[in-house]
Parts: structure tokens; C-alpha cells; sequence
């Protein structure tokens, strides 16, 4: 049995846990301290010895990220961090924001010192509220108690960090886009290279790293590189929040080593709801292709994800049993794709609008066995094809739910509807009327 | 330009404070439609003219951007944007249902409004809050594990005049303008405020003290 | 005078050896796969590529297969999927498969193919770019025979007016991106952007019934101009041109033609002085359209929308065919023999015999190197008089000296490259965007690595968009500005390759030439004259000036004289100071003048009293395309060919020859044939029939030694401002791009786009008219009233109204240039 490992959330139950008193009682800023008295070089370094990787859903080394930034030439360079968390399945970010701001904040802060930024920005989706204004009062906070500001503690080290709020638009998890949307754009990705390590934000050299990435910096410079790689498999280190959502006893935020096992995390939380049986989850969000049963015991580490043919992902796994009908997941999860991809490439774009007519006849029971190919075709079409990952993702829920459920749009085809009870998926009681069913036909 | 003197006054000191964030101005573009929001409800065609002339760019790449983002309305919003996630997980754990309960029960379809002005309806996509299905937004605070009743019932309070409060969230649900000022980046003093974390965030931290664990942390 | 190629550049290029196909290629470092593969003559389809933009890689269209050398052993590793060529630059021993080698290369190309064909409307038969669409030549050559897609299409309203030239028809739009990157990269004029996302992405500008706006449409600065107009730039018609599908479209050639029913012949473009090249596309005599034709050297791929949207004007119900006479007081048709007969008859009537006058030629800026010269010559050989003048605007000795020392003969001076790569460019008397056409373009172009300074009353929209910066000069006083420059200015003239540019209203402002040459020895910069219209530099070369003769020998030098003189066969050219156009016109009112002979002049463009001078004047001979006010008042008109229907020559404002062939065969002749006819009634052999003669003669003068040249002339610039005093302002005025002049009539979809003018003050020169909304700006001549729009920065005392727009015609309306006082008066 794998224990988790409450770091990041250690804190999340306590009295006024957002509040700078709480987060330093219980430790906080002291890590930052210490950055400050080391050589930026040496925290880089510490954070690659890490093995940290990116947890925003790629899994790039945090470090390798930091040390791409070309040598000092006396401009600016930035830190924008990815609090863009819009990825179906994925909240992960939000609680960590909403209950301790300040882990994120002096991540930032020895983030810039270690790479060189003066200007740090945290790019919040705007769907949020009362998240973002948590983190403008913690970073308020951490001017008046001289974290932020001029010459931070002395160390002659200057740092502003200025919380943008997006305003509704999934891309901009994307980097380059959430670059553009910074500098107030439309959020359409940017042709790489230049990658943003050498022309990002205003064109200068900037690290996009996702917040958890940069929660993770102030635990792992005050427990060290040994605590951290003790946690972890050989190539997917240390800890991470392992968010479970859906047809689970006990939703929610489970922190613990990269490797465990969905069965583990199962477990924990209460299993499946009562009476049923897991059928399909993601084991990284909506664009990671899906996962049945027969993955229970795949560890959830990057190289094993994939080896088993999906991506950890953001860890967001949302949980379907055996009430929920594959098609009607996957074809709302196209239509999301659809209304959210941001129209500048045509297979995406395109593509996206063609699948979601496909998959609304099929799961209508209008669809043809032909229409069952033909998603493949389309599918083909834009996997590979599309200007960034959007595209990608919008397939994977596509091919692998054929894959593994070809009899499932086939049943659709061949009775003419849904062979499910809606009903019996939601966690209310009401009666499955077919005239308000007819409502998303 | 239609605003009156002190609105445009207002506005110009605000966008002056949103500007000076940033290194370079057109980043405030964002927080500035939200800032027109703030005082209009929506973005206005004057305050696609407002940003524009005060940004140096023109009123086709302020719409450019206007129209891009799902937060950015283009007709005067209700005093409540209610939201009902029907993405995947939420509409499958009853999502659906509660949209449609809902909409009969308002009246109204995705992007329309009470004719009394009160409630915007709109259909969500995935908000974050997976652990919390099905979730419901109400001015982007959020209001988990509903049902067709309690969804009901909160957009009957908020017509009724009634302060709600979200289940996690500030003490009681801000009006769009007031939200969308927070947007633009003005505190309004509600940090604190607090319906306590919801179990779903602490369902890691209660089993790992279930189990004894101390795990990683010191 | 050489037309040859900009200078080969001589420095070493880093090259990259790679193979496309089978084929190895060798191309600079950083060329794109999709240029790469070109050179070997291997065509990727594209539809956002463009060579002229910055690479976009939207369409996915130019998918191609790549591997390059990896890892210390250099093993050729293949990327996991096809690239888009169009982004990709190439590096050493990179392999790339096309759809011709590759299968995958080609599977994702056809899928990107069925992907924008599955919203694409099935109405090419009713489209203009059918015919000449890559996209529909894509769809042919790769596409499915039949499409999948048995679902709902995107349907869009159609088509909508972006302007009242450019028409959108969203359904057609396959979101390249071309039209919006041109907008932004080249013009800097973003009035047009994507809007919406996703699946309801589409072009636009900010239209809040089409975007679905609650609240009516806001009128400000940055909806463009004063009138609200959403699209209203000078180069919007390029954006039809590049679009790879039929989505724009301009009003003027909707529905009028199929691609492949017209004729295209290469041509000049008759608008500017930059000589543009274009393609004329004509059908059973008639054009249709007018395209740029990339000439890299010159327009690179771009043209003005006056360049590519006034043609219309040669062929009004006003044109002229016949000759015609005046016989008892009506003007009527007669045969070419009688016509010609007729007109010298009248000028030898009025230049012999007891109470002889003297006869004068005008000939406006818009001839040819050719038709110029034959001009001046009739008027030296035949009329015996240096009363010649091609400058039908503003003119000054200053300026002819100016011109005859340093720009007559002088071959190709600054280029549009040179220009272009400047690090530092001074406008004297300039305003490219309104008077420059595709100059304005090139400076764009360097927009960040060039210092624009404007010396000017205020800094136009125009010189914004090149980020120039201004030095506040009021009109006729910018000799003394050029003289006090601020340091910095002058330090960065002082760069190797600055330069100072002078246009044509510098002849408005009295010093500025000796002070901008005063300048330029001082910094080592270099001046370069750029006019405005197409004719002006070809006549300084063809000696169509008082003082010049061809290749700029002066007429005050007797030797130059001489030396023409016996070119042409003839004892003596005549030595008698010639008059300026101003000068003819004055005096031929007065009465001194008893012959005029014009050519392409437009009444409306001078001051002076042309009523009266034609009144007059005994006899008057004109030589025009239409029926103008000018020919309506002749005793002979002989109708002349406009460009299309002749071959000629323009020198473009670098000294560039822009030889032009006829696109359309008519029996129309041009002026200097004309001429030549007409010169055969006195029995003289002129040598202008052909344009061959003419070049040859010209070649055979070639250009004149300095002792042959004129002197600079000596002016005192004015040492103070004018003061005007309360409710007077000092006028400044300028041509805008698009506007009323005679070139451009016909084409109302193209006025659409023209700004609408206002007259522009400073803000306390506004306050000083009280609550005023709009200005009257008067002379003892008459008066225009416009909208008054106060402008930052403007030289108080300063009002500023254009020439030549709805309702503000200053030459006819106030007799008036730059630099007058005039009086204002605010309007509420």
C-alpha cells in the first residue's frame, strides 16, 4: 500500500488557511529564506537533481524548463505560471490556490530569484472568483511582510507578481496561447520555435510553469533533493495530487507518490459507488485517452500511463461506472473540444465541428455503421495534424472509447438510441423522461 | 461615446491603475473588458471604443478579443450569470437533469436572460471543480453537489432578493457588476470570507490521518 | 539615366544543403521547406503561406514529412509527425518528403483538404475566384470526388461590406489569415481582425450587428477615422488579391468576369510616382481589373487601391475619340487632317503678324517620359518659347534648380531598397501614405529598425503608423525648421545610408531645398525628390520645365542651349526666362499669352485663374483623354490615349525607367505622336512619333555636364512665422490618397473609402473659435466648410484641410496653397 503524502495540502484543513499567519506558522517563507541566500544557479540545479516534473499535464522537467532560458543579456525575463486549469477532469489547482495561496506565491518567488525574473505573473482562469481573490490578497499580503517588493529580506533581490485573470477560454492552458492572451490577445497559439524560454511574454525570455510545478519549489528546497526523489518512480518523482472525481465514494484531492495505483487511491477513497463497477476512467483528463478496469493496477507515473497507451496527464481521474454510456461521455466531451478550440488551424477546428455532428447522430441513434468509420477517418485527420495538442486531445477520447467499446456505438446504430438509463448515472433520483433527453439530441 | 463624465473619469482612473500592472499596455486588455463589465453589465460597443482609444489599438482588435472569451458578454447580463455544467462528469453525474430542470423553471435557454433582468442562464463547460459534482456556478462562485431542488432553489432566493451563499465561496453571492470589478483586479474585501473547505479537498488529508499517516511532511 | 536591378548585395550567405524529394537543394540559412522546395520547382500546397507575411501555419495544408540528423552520429531521425512546411525552416542534411514521395505527407494533406472543403460552399460557378482559386485547383487535383460530409454546414450571411470596396463572404473563408496579417504586417492598418472562435472564427471588423453587440454603433478614434468607417485603408485591395479562396472580393469586379475570358497584359500604373508594376486584365477592349504584379525591386506584391481600383476613368461616357473644332462657338467632330490643320492655323494666327503674342505649353505631371519631351519640344522649336511647364500644381525656380542640378540625368538615385533600409528617413513637404502610395509600404516595412522624422504641422495617421516621430514645422516654414533641427535628428541623419526626403509641396515652402541639401552635406545624408504624380520626374528629365532643358541643362546656359540645339538640327533654342505653369496662367489671363497649348491639365488643380487665362487666350489647343473643363473651353481638342492604349514610359521617383507596353489596341494616339502630327503643319519634323525616337533622341542628349546645369537658386526662407491674427489661420493642405482628382472618377466603390475630409486645428487654435464643431475656412476666393477635428501636437494658428476631397477642393474653392492666411471662422 503506497501512503500519500500530504505536503502541498498539509495545510488545507486549518483555521484560516489561506492567510499568510497560518502558512507561515506552519512553516512557511522559511524555504524562501534559504533560497535567498543560495546561488540561483544552485536552485536550478537542485530542482533538475530533483527530477521534478511538470505538472501541468506534460511532464516536462521543471528544471530543464528554468535552464533553457538563455544567459542574462540585462533585460527582462519572466515567470508567468499556468493557473489556467480548464482541462475536463482537472481541479487539482483551484483548491490548492483557494486554501494555501502562499505556497504558490513563494514558489514564485524562488522561482524568479532562481531564473532571474523581476516580474512574476500568475494567470488565473476567470471563472473563479473568490480563488483569485485569495491569491490578490496573499500576494498583497506578502508585500506588506516583505516578500514581494524591493531588495526582498535584503538580499537586493526585486520581485513584483501581478495575478491576471483570464476571462473563459480552455487554449489558454496552452502556453504560447496563454502568452498571447497575457499580452491581450485573442489566445491562439504561437508558432514554436521561438519557444517561450527564448522569446515569450513582450518576446523575452519567460518560464511557463503550472502552479503545482511551482507550489512544489518551496517543499522541495527545504526537505531537499533526497526527500523528494525518495518519493516517486525512477523517472516520475516525487509527489502529486491525484484528483478523483465522478462515480467515486470519496471524490476529492488525493495527495501521494507518483506510481500508486488507481486500485490504491480506490481504496482510500471508498471504492466505487455502492452497487456498481467501474467501467472507464482518464486517468489524466479529457484528452488523455481512456482507461478501463484492466488498468487498475497500472502505476499512475508517466512512463507507465504511457506505456499502457494513454498520459498521467494532470492526474485527473475522473471515475464512470457501468451506468454511464461511453458515447454520450465522449460526445460531450467533443462538443467541449468544439467549443473550445480557438479556430486558427483547420483540422482542429474543422475537424472538431465534423466529429461532434457525427458523434450527436450516433448517440442520437441516427448514426450508420459507416459513421462509426468515419470517425476514425476524421479522427486521423486531425491527430497529428493540428497546429498544437488541442487538436490531439480532442481525439483520444474518440479512438480509444472505439477501441474499447466498439459495441457500444454499434448498440447506439443498431437500436436506434441510447441503451441507457441517464438516470441511474446521476447521484439524484428522477425519472429519465425522454422529452427533456431530447433536449441535447 | 455615451459615458457621463464622472463614469468616464472613473473608468480612465481605473484603467490607468489596470495599465500600470503590466509592462507592456496592451496586457491590460483582458482585465479592461472585464472592468467594462464592472460598470455596464457587458461589453458595450463604447467599451470596445473605451479600451481601444485608450490601448492604441482599434475597435476591430478589441472585439477581436472581446469575442474570443466565454466571460465576455455581448448583451446586457443578468444581475446573476448561473451556470450549470453539462461537460462529461458533471452532466453525467446529473448535470443534464439539473440544466433542464432549471431551464424550464427559469424559462430560459443558454445565454438568456429573465426578463426581469435577474438570471443568466448558461450551459458550462468544465469549471475545476470535478470533485464536487454536479456543480453549478453562480458569478463564477461556486456551488457544488446540486441537484435539480437545490438549484432551483438558490436562483429563487437570488429573485427573491435573498442573499445566497455559495458552498464555498464568500458569505454571500456579489452581484456581476461587483464580480466583474473583482475581475478587473479590485479587491473588494471578501478574501476571508469562507464556508469552510469543501470535504471533497480534504478527502486526501482526512484518509491520510485515517491511516496515521504523516507521510512527507514534517 | 539606367533602369538597372538594385545593386547585387556582396555579402556571404550561409547556405544549407538538404533534400526535397530525392533532390538535393541548396538554400540560405532560415529559408522555409515550403521555399526550399520551390527553388527545386516542387509545389507544396498552401493557402496561409505567403512570401511577403510572416509564417503562420493555420491551414495545415503544407504538411510534408521531415527528418533531420540527430544525436552525435548524426542519424537521420524522423519527426513522430508531418510538419508544416510553410514554418519550418530547413537545416543540414534534412530529408523531406512531399506529398510526392511520401504517402503520410500526402494522406494529411488530403485530409486537411476534406476538412476545409467540409464548410466550403459548392458556389464556384457563381464565384469570382473560380478559375484562378487555389483552393477549387487544389480540390480538383487532391480532393475526394465526392464528400463525406452529409452533415449541417456553417452558413453565413453573404457577402458582408468590410467597406464599400472590399466585400467578405464568410462562408468562403478558409481563416488563412492572409487578409488580417497583411492588414496588421504590411499596411498597419488593423481595422479588420479575427472575431469569435472556434468553429465561428471568421474576419472582421467590429460590427456589433454582425457580432451579435447589444447598443448602437460608437463613432471615435479608433474606429478608424472621423466618419466611423470601418474599413477605410489605402491598401485594402491587396487582401483580394492574396486571398487563396474567393472570401473577398471588391465591388468592382463582382460578377463582371471569369479568370479565364480576360486578357492580361503587365503595365505601369499611371497614379504615382513610384511606377508600380501592375497587370492590366481586359476583356474585348474594356478593363476589368487591376492586379499588382510582384516586382521585387519596386512594389515587391503590393499596390495602392487607387493604383488597383481607378481605371475607370478612361473609359466614362466623356471620353474623347474624334478630334473635334470649334466652329461658330460649338466644339464638333472633325477628321484628324482638319483637326490638326485647325489648331495650327490658330496658333499661327495668334503668334504672327502685327499683334503677335506668344504662345506657352502646359503639360500635367501625368504624361510620359515620352509625351513630355515632345512637349517641350514643340514649345522650343515650334512656338519659339521656354513657356513650358509639366508641374500643374505648385511651383518654384527654387525647386527647378533643385531639380535640374541634382535630379535631371542622375539615373537611379535613392531606391525603394535603399529607402527602405535608411536608418534614419526626414519627410520635408511628404506625407507617404496620402503622397507616396507604395513608398509608404517600404518604410512600414523597417517599421522598428528605421527613425521616421515628419517635418510637419502635425503628425498624420499615416506617419503614426510608421512610429515617426514629429518636429513641428508650420507650412512654408520648414527651410528654418530643417536649419534648427534638434540634435538627436541630426545626429541620426548622420548614420551612413539617412536620407532626407523631399515631396512635392517642398516647392510650397520657400528654402527648404537649400536647406534640406544644406543638411544633407552637413550629415552625409542623402536627398531623394519624390513627387506625387506619375509624370513628374519623366518631365524634369524630358526638360518639360521653363528653365530645363532634357537631362537638366539649363536654359540661362548658353552652351546647353547650343548643345540641344544642334541635336536637334535647329539653329537656336530660345533664350527667354520661360514661365512657370502659375506664370502661364497669370499671364495668358492677363492677355500676354495668345496660344496655349495643354495637355492632361486639370483646372481644378491650379490657383490661378484658368477661366480667365482660358478666355483670354486667343486660341487654346488641348490634348486630353476626356471631355475636362479645360478641352470644353479649347478651339481644338485631340483626343490622346490614356496609358492602357499606348506604350511609354514613367520614371519613377528612384530615376528607375517603368516602360509600359499598350495593354489595349485602339486608334487612340498618345500626346507625343500628336504632337508630332501637329508639328508637321509647320513644316517641322518634331521626332516624336514613336516612343523609339523619342528614347533615342534622349539617349543620344543623354544627360548634361555640371557647367551645363542650373544654378541653385538663392531664396531667403521667411524668418519668422506668419502671426496670423484672431479669426486668421495659416492654411496647410495635402493631397489624400483617394479623393476627387480626375483619375479617380468613375469608381465610386473606391471613394467609399477615402477619408472623409475635416479640417484640423490645434486645440487652442480650435478654442480660439469658441463652441465650434465644424470650421469655415475662407479666402477672398470662397470658402469650405468642414468638421472640425482638433489634433494633438499641431502648430497652433495652423488649420489643415485636404486639397482635393468632398466638399474641400482648395485650389478652385480658395485659390489658395500652403502657407496662405486664410481666414476661419467656427460653426457650431
Amino acid at each position: 500500500m503506497t501512503d500519500l503524502v500530504p505536503v502541498l495540502s498539509a495545510t488545507w484543513g486549518s483555521e484560516q488557511s489561506w492567510s499568510l499567519d497560518t502558512y507561515t506558522d506552519a512553516g512557511g517563507y522559511a524555504p524562501l529564506k534559504k533560497a535567498l541566500g543560495m546561488e540561483p544557479g544552485d536552485l536550478i540545479q537542485a530542482v533538475k537533481d530533483s527530477g521534478l516534473r511538470g505538472r501541468g499535464g506534460a511532464g516536462f522537467p521543471t528544471g530543464m524548463k528554468w535552464g533553457f532560458l538563455p544567459p542574462d543579456d540585462g533585460g527582462p525575463r519572466y515567470l508567468v505560471v499556468n493557473a489556467d486549469e480548464s482541462e475536463p477532469g482537472t481541479c487539482k489547482d483551484i483548491p490548492t490556490m483557494m486554501s494555501a495561496p502562499h505556497a504558490l506565491i513563494e514558489g514564485v518567488i524562488i522561482t524568479s530569484f532562481a531564473i532571474g525574473c523581476n516580474h512574476a505573473f500568475i494567470y488565473l482562469r476567470g471563472e473563479v472568483v473568490h480563488v483569485y481573490r485569495r491569491l490578490l490578497q496573499a500576494v498583497r499580503e506578502a508585500y506588506e511582510a516583505g516578500h514581494l517588493g524591493k531588495d526582498i529580506h535584503g538580499s537586493g533581490f526585486d520581485l513584483d507578481v501581478t495575478v491576471h485573470a483570464g476571462a473563459g477560454a480552455y487554449i489558454c492552458g496552452e502556453e504560447t496561447a496563454l502568452l498571447d492572451s497575457l499580452e491581450g490577445r485573442r489566445g491562439q497559439p504561437r508558432l514554436k520555435p521561438p519557444f517561450p524560454a527564448v522569446a515569450g511574454l513582450y518576446a523575452r525570455p519567460t518560464v511557463v510553469n503550472n502552479v503545482e510545478s511551482v507550489a512544489s519549489v518551496p517543499a522541495i528546497v527545504d526537505k531537499g533533493v533526497e526527500w523528494f526523489t525518495a518519493m516517486g518512480t525512477e523517472r516520475s518523482k516525487g509527489m502529486g495530487l491525484f484528483s478523483l472525481s465522478g462515480h467515486v465514494t470519496r471524490p476529492g484531492q488525493y495527495e501521494a507518490p507518483l506510481g500508486i495505483t488507481l486500485r490504491e487511491l480506490l481504496e482510500l477513497a471508498g471504492g466505487i459507488r455502492e452497487g456498481h463497477e467501474l467501467k472507464f476512467w482518464t486517468p489524466g483528463g479529457s484528452s488523455t485517452p481512456i482507461f478501463t478496469q484492466d488498468h487498475l493496477d497500472t502505476p499512475l507515473d508517466y512512463e507507465s500511463v504511457g506505456a499502457a497507451g494513454s498520459m498521467l496527464g494532470t492526474r485527473a481521474l475522473q471515475l464512470f461506472d457501468d451506468t454511464t454510456c461511453v458515447v454520450r461521455a465522449v460526445t460531450r466531451w467533443t462538443e467541449f473540444y468544439k467549443h473550445e478550440s480557438c479556430g486558427k488551424c483547420t483540422p482542429c477546428r474543422e475537424g472538431t465541428y465534423w466529429l461532434t455532428q457525427i458523434l450527436k447522430r450516433i448517440e442520437a441513434g441516427r448514426g450508420t455503421e459507416a459513421d462509426i468509420q468515419q470517425l476514425l477517418d476524421t479522427c486521423d485527420s486531425i491527430a497529428g495534424r493540428s497546429f498544437c495538442a488541442l487538436g490531439d486531445g480532442a481525439t483520444s477520447s474518440i479512438i480509444s472509447s472505439v477501441k474499447l467499446f466498439r459495441e457500444e456505438y454499434e448498440a447506439h446504430v443498431e437500436q436506434g438510441g441510447c441503451p441507457f438509463d441517464h438516470s441511474a448515472a446521476a447521484l439524484f433520483d428522477y425519472s429519465d423522461t425522454p422529452a427533456t433527453e431530447e433536449a441535447h439530441a | 461615446m455615451t459615458y457621463d463624465e464622472t463614469t468616464l473619469a472613473q473608468l480612465t482612473e481605473d484603467a490607468a491603475a489596470i495599465i500600470a500592472r503590466y509592462p507592456v499596455k496592451r496586457s491590460a486588455l483582458l482585465p479592461m473588458l472585464h472592468l467594462v463589465q464592472s460598470v455596464d453589465g457587458f461589453v458595450s460597443p463604447d467599451g470596445i471604443e473605451f479600451c481601444a482609444g485608450q490601448l492604441d489599438l482599434t475597435a476591430a482588435e478589441v472585439s477581436a478579443v472581446a469575442t474570443f472569451y466565454t466571460q465576455y458578454k455581448r448583451r446586457p447580463n443578468g444581475e446573476y450569470q448561473v451556470g450549470v455544467c453539462t461537460n462529461t462528469l458533471c452532466a453525467v453525474m446529473g448535470g443534464d437533469r439539473i440544466w433542464d430542470e432549471l431551464s424550464e423553471h427559469v424559462g430560459v435557454g443558454h445565454d438568456e436572460t429573465t426578463e426581469d433582468g435577474q438570471i443568466t442562464l448558461e450551459r458550462l463547460e468544465c469549471n475545476a471543480a470535478c470533485d464536487y459534482a454536479p456543480v453549478m456556478m453562480v458569478n463564477w462562485e461556486f456551488f457544488d453537489n446540486q441537484t435539480p431542488e437545490s438549484a432551483k432553489q438558490v436562483v429563487d432566493d437570488l429573485r427573491a432578493g435573498k442573499d445566497v451563499a455559495p458552498t464555498r465561496g464568500p458569505a454571500k453571492v456579489c452581484s456581476f457588476k461587483q464580480v466583474s470589478r473583482v475581475l478587473a483586479g479590485f479587491e473588494d474585501g471578501r478574501a476571508d470570507e469562507d464556508q469552510g473547505a469543501g470535504t471533497p479537498t480534504l478527502a486526501g488529508l482526512e484518509a491520510a490521518k485515517e491511516q496515521g499517516w504523516k507521510g512527507a511532511a514534517k | 539615366m539606367t533602369a538597372t536591378a538594385d545593386k547585387p548585395a556582396a555579402e556571404v550567405v550561409d547556405t544549407v544543403t538538404l533534400t526535397i524529394d530525392g533532390t538535393e537543394v541548396t538554400v540560405p540559412k532560415g529559408t522555409l521547406i515550403i521555399r526550399a522546395a520551390e527553388q527545386v520547382g516542387i509545389e507544396i500546397p498552401r493557402f496561409c503561406d505567403h512570401p511577403a507575411l510572416k509564417p503562420a501555419g493555420a491551414c495545415r495544408q503544407c504538411l510534408v514529412d521531415v527528418a533531420s540528423p540527430a544525436g552525435p552520429e548524426g542519424k537521420l531521425r524522423a519527426f513522430p509527425k508531418p510538419q508544416a512546411s510553410c514554418t519550418m525552416t530547413v537545416t543540414e542534411g534534412m530529408v523531406v518528403n512531399t506529398q510526392h514521395t511520401s504517402e503520410e505527407a500526402d494522406r494529411a494533406q488530403k485530409g486537411v483538404m476534406e476538412l476545409l472543403l467540409i464548410n466550403h460552399p459548392l458556389d464556384c460557378p457563381v464565384c469570382d475566384k473560380g478559375g484562378e482559386c487555389p483552393l477549387q485547383n487544389q480540390a480538383m487535383s487532391h480532393g475526394r470526388p465526392e464528400s463525406r460530409f452529409v452533415d449541417v454546414k456553417r452558413v453565413f450571411e453573404k457577402p458582408l461590406a468590410l467597406s464599400s470596396e472590399i466585400l467578405l463572404d464568410r462562408e468562403r473563408c478558409v481563416l488563412c489569415q492572409r487578409c488580417t496579417r497583411f492588414s496588421k504586417e504590411i499596411a498597419g492598418d488593423a481595422f479588420i481582425d479575427l472575431q469569435n472562435r472556434g468553429a465561428q472564427q471568421q474576419i472582421g471588423t467590429f460590427d456589433e450587428d454582425v457580432l451579435d453587440f447589444d447598443g448602437y454603433r460608437p463613432v471615435g478614434a479608433a474606429t478608424v477615422d472621423e466618419a466611423g468607417k470601418a474599413f477605410s485603408s489605402y491598401y485594402s485591395g491587396n487582401t483580394v488579391q492574396i486571398c487563396p479562396v474567393g472570401a473577398l472580393t471588391s465591388a468592382a469586379y463582382r460578377f463582371r468576369s471569369r479568370p479565364f475570358d480576360l486578357v492580361s497584359s503587365p503595365s505601369i500604373s499611371e497614379h504615382d510616382s513610384s511606377g508600380s508594376a501592375i497587370r492590366i486584365d481586359h476583356r474585348r477592349g474594356k478593363i476589368l481589373r487591376r492586379l499588382a504584379e510582384n516586382d521585387p525591386v519596386v512594389n515587391e506584391d503590393w499596390i495602392s487601391d487607387k493604383d488597383r481600383f481607378a481605371f475607370a476613368w478612361q473609359n466614362l461616357s466623356d471620353r474623347l475619340t474624334r478630334p473635334l473644332v470649334r466652329k461658330d462657338g460649338e466644339l464638333v467632330e472633325a477628321s484628324w487632317p482638319e483637326a490638326l490643320a485647325a489648331a495650327a492655323a490658330g496658333i499661327k494666327a495668334q503668334t504672327t503678324g502685327d499683334d503677335a503674342r506668344g504662345a506657352a505649353v502646359l503639360a500635367g505631371g501625368r504624361v510620359t517620359l515620352e509625351d513630355a519631351y515632345a512637349y517641350q519640344k514643340l514649345a522650343r522649336v515650334v512656338l519659339g518659347t521656354n513657356d513650358v511647364d509639366a508641374r500643374a500644381r505648385t511651383a518654384s525656380d527654387e525647386e527647378q534648380a533643385f531639380l535640374g542640378a541634382q535630379v535631371a540625368g542622375t539615373g537611379l538615385g535613392v531606391t525603394f531598397g535603399e529607402l527602405e533600409k535608411a536608418p534614419t528617413v526626414v519627410l520635408v513637404g511628404f506625407e507617404p501614405e496620402d503622397e507616396g502610395g507604395v513608398v509608404f509600404l517600404r518604410l512600414r516595412k523597417s517599421l522598428g529598425r528605421q527613425q521616421v522624422v515628419a517635418v510637419a504641422p502635425f503628425l498624420s495617421r499615416g506617419s503614426e503608423k510608421l512610429g515617426a516621430t514629429l518636429v513641428p514645422a508650420a507650412p512654408g516654414r520648414e527651410a528654418a525648421v530643417l536649419a534648427d533641427l534638434p540634435a538627436d535628428v541630426r545626429e541620426a541623419l548622420a548614420q551612413p545610408g539617412a536620407v532626407i526626403v523631399l515631396g512635392e509641396r517642398a516647392a510650397e515652402a520657400p528654402g527648404a531645398f537649400a536647406a534640406a541639401q544644406d543638411l544633407a552635406s552637413s550629415t552625409g545624408a542623402r536627398v531623394a525628390w519624390i513627387p506625387r504624380r506619375a509624370g513628374e520626374r519623366g518631365a524634369v528629365e524630358a526638360g518639360a520645365l521653363p528653365g530645363l532643358l532634357p537631362g537638366g541643362r539649363a536654359v540661362s546656359v548658353k552652351a546647353a542651349r547650343d548643345a540641344v540645339a544642334a541635336a536637334w538640327g535647329v539653329d537656336a533654342l530660345p533664350s527667354a526666362k520661360g514661365r512657370d505653369t502659375a506664370g502661364i496662367v497669370k499671364a495668358a489671363a492677363e492677355g500676354t499669352i495668345g496660344a496655349l497649348v495643354v495637355g492632361g491639365v486639370s483646372a481644378s488643380d491650379l490657383t490661378g485663374d484658368v477661366a480667365a487665362a482660358l478666355e483670354s487666350a486667343g486660341f487654346v489647343v488641348s490634348l486630353e483623354v476626356r471631355r475636362s473643363e479645360i478641352a470644353e473651353a479649347a478651339d481644338v481638342v485631340l483626343p490622346v490615349a490614356p496609358p492602357s492604349e499606348k506604350p511609354g514610359t514613367f520614371v519613377n521617383w528612384e530615376g528607375r525607367l517603368r516602360a509600359f507596353a499598350t495593354a489595349i489596341r485602339t486608334d487612340a494616339m498618345s500626346d507625343h505622336r500628336v504632337l508630332d502630327l501637329l508639328a508637321r503643319e509647320w513644316g517641322v519634323e518634331l521626332g516624336t512619333g514613336t516612343v523609339e525616337a523619342v528614347n533615342a533622341e534622349l539617349a543620344a542628349l543623354g544627360a548634361a555636364e555640371a557647367a551645363h546645369r542650373p544654378a541653385a537658386a538663392k531664396v531667403k526662407a521667411p524668418a519668422r512665422n506668419p502671426r496670423p491674427k484672431k479669426g486668421a489661420a495659416v492654411l496647410a493642405t495635402w493631397h489624400q490618397l483617394v479623393d476627387e482628382g480626375a483619375l479617380q472618377d468613375g469608381e465610386p466603390y473606391l471613394a467609399g473609402t477615402g477619408r472623409v475630409a475635416v479640417a484640423r486645428m490645434s486645440a487652442a487654435t480650435a478654442a480660439s473659435l469658441g463652441d465650434a464643431v465644424s470650421v469655415e475656412v475662407s479666402t477672398e476666393a470662397g470658402a469650405v466648410e468642414l468638421p472640425l477635428v482638433v489634433t494633438e501636437g499641431m502648430v497652433d494658428g495652423v488649420v489643415w484641410v485636404p486639397v482635393k476631397s468632398p466638399g474641400s477642393w482648395v485650389a478652385r474653392d480658395l485659390r489658395a496653397a500652403a502657407g496662405a492666411v486664410v481666414s476661419v471662422k467656427g460653426a457650431a
